[in-house]
């Protein structure tokens, strides 16, 4: 398993691998809102926590289906799926290293992308903390899309509008989180929301990607 | 006694999309043997070997092999065209919990090769990278469709070869081809006369048409 995510990561970082598409598109997302909204600092900070959370689902949208489609496309998938590996073992990995590629650069690169919306101090602690808590949640759910629409050309239309509804209570709790933290707030009910929400996923939605890709090897 | 076979099938059914292609389909594979799949394009060899390799299940009868004894070589080989020859292969190794690369690098000619990312082969030797894979896998029965796909005549030859030292090793092997590998022990099964009725006919009904009938 551990080479898998080695070589998926490998993968990830040479040329043509996808790493860093998320990153870009989460900045060109947070540059150009100042210049739709305005720069009114009031109203950018009002709208950080959304903007930014709704930057980062939306850039670990962009290399969703990707995950399953190389592998299926050059055969990889169906020895995969013979090997003495778990299939369900697969599916965590390959979001395991999703997550990595896609989620983790944003977490690390929040704070500095709040600077561009003035997002106030209490705000960058936060952020983080909710990106950290909340992406792993989609890059798992993400994987199950992938899972579902594996074997259709160009189903990353599909895969968007079957995982954009399972994004939203990550969406609205992860958002929640840095609204609350950066007014001061009590933030214990949508942290706790969060990190229940991503602790669910992780631990059941494998199952179902596992399920999903038996039936599309058929 | 003697051990169970490998494989064993009887009255194996086998669908594709749904429709039944392939019936009443018997045959065993022991220790040492190999079987060979002949039959026209759209028979069902794909769709047999699939089965065997558990990654469908089948429409009727009953398959005696454990997907865990199966290695399954496909159409794709599976490659990453940015890794590297060794890079590849190290991957499945460390999958499949084997050991060193080097014998299966030799036993396809690839030694000279390993540093060269993999898109940088040529068809065959992309194969030939394919099918050193099947060495590392460390499995006794071997599945392979259609294995000679873009091999040179020695290429074909070292392959044969491979295969013999898997079936003296007491392994075994289930090939789908259409060329004459050169396995002259290996017995030969043509699947045309298995061909699935249609249902009409008394044949098996399809998942596809219980679902949509």
């Amino acid at each position: 398993m551990i080479a898998l995510l080695a070589r998926d990561l490998a993968l990830a970082v040479r040329a043509g691998g996808g790493f860093g598409l998320g990153l870009a598109f989460f900045l060109i997302v947070v540059t150009l809102v100042p210049f739709g909204v305005g720069p009114e600092g009031g109203v950018l900070a009002r709208i950080a926590p959304g903007i930014l959370w709704l930057g980062a689902l939306l850039a670990c949208l962009l290399s969703l289906d990707r995950i399953f489609a190389l592998d299926y496309e050059d055969g990889s998938l169906d020895l995969l799926a013979t090997a003495p590996i778990p299939l369900e073992g697969v599916v965590t990995i390959k979001a395991a290293a999703h997550w990595i590629t896609t989620g983790l650069p944003l977490v690390a690169a929040a704070p500095v992308f709040g600077i561009l919306l003035h997002l106030e101090g209490a705000g960058f602690f936060w952020l983080t903390a909710s990106l950290a808590l909340g992406t792993p949640a989609l890059s798992v759910l993400g994987t199950f899309g992938a899972a579902l629409t594996v074997g259709l050309k160009r189903g990353g239309l599909l895969l968007s509008l079957l995982v954009l509804p399972l994004y939203v209570p990550t969406l609205i709790f992860g958002a929640e989180l840095v609204r609350r933290g950066v007014a001061g707030m009590e933030t214990t009910t949508p942290l706790l929301m969060l990190a229940g929400i991503t602790a669910a996923t992780v631990a059941l939605v494998p199952f179902a990607s596992a399920a999903a890709i038996r039936v599309n090897l058929r | 006694m003697s051990e169970p076979p490998l494989v064993s099938v009887a009255g194996l059914a086998v669908a594709r999309g749904g429709l039944a292609v392939l019936e009443g389909i018997d045959f065993v594979v022991s220790r040492g043997a190999a079987l060979i799949l002949r039959g026209p394009n759209g028979i069902g060899k794909t769709t047999l070997l699939r089965t065997l390799a558990g990654l469908q299940p089948p429409l009727a009868g009953t398959l005696s092999a454990l997907p865990e004894a199966v290695a399954y070589a496909a159409h794709a080989d599976g490659l990453k065209a940015t890794l590297s020859v060794t890079e590849n292969l190290r991957f499945w190794a460390a999958v499949y919990g084997t050991g060193s690369i080097d014998p299966a690098l030799n036993a396809m000619n690839l030694s000279a090769l390993r540093d060269r990312p993999a898109h940088s082969l040529s068809a065959g030797q992309k194969r030939r990278l394919g099918l050193a894979r099947l060495l590392v896998t460390g499995r006794p029965v071997w599945v392979l469709d259609e294995p000679t796909v873009s091999l040179d005549a020695a290429s074909v030859a070292l392959f044969a070869t491979a295969v013999r030292a898997h079936l003296a090793g007491g392994g075994a092997a289930l090939i789908a081809t259409h060329i004459d590998l050169g396995l002259h022990e290996a017995r030969v099964l043509d699947l045309t006369p298995f061909r699935a009725r249609p249902p009409e006919a008394g044949g098996i009904r399809g998942s596809f048409d219980e679902a949509f009938a």
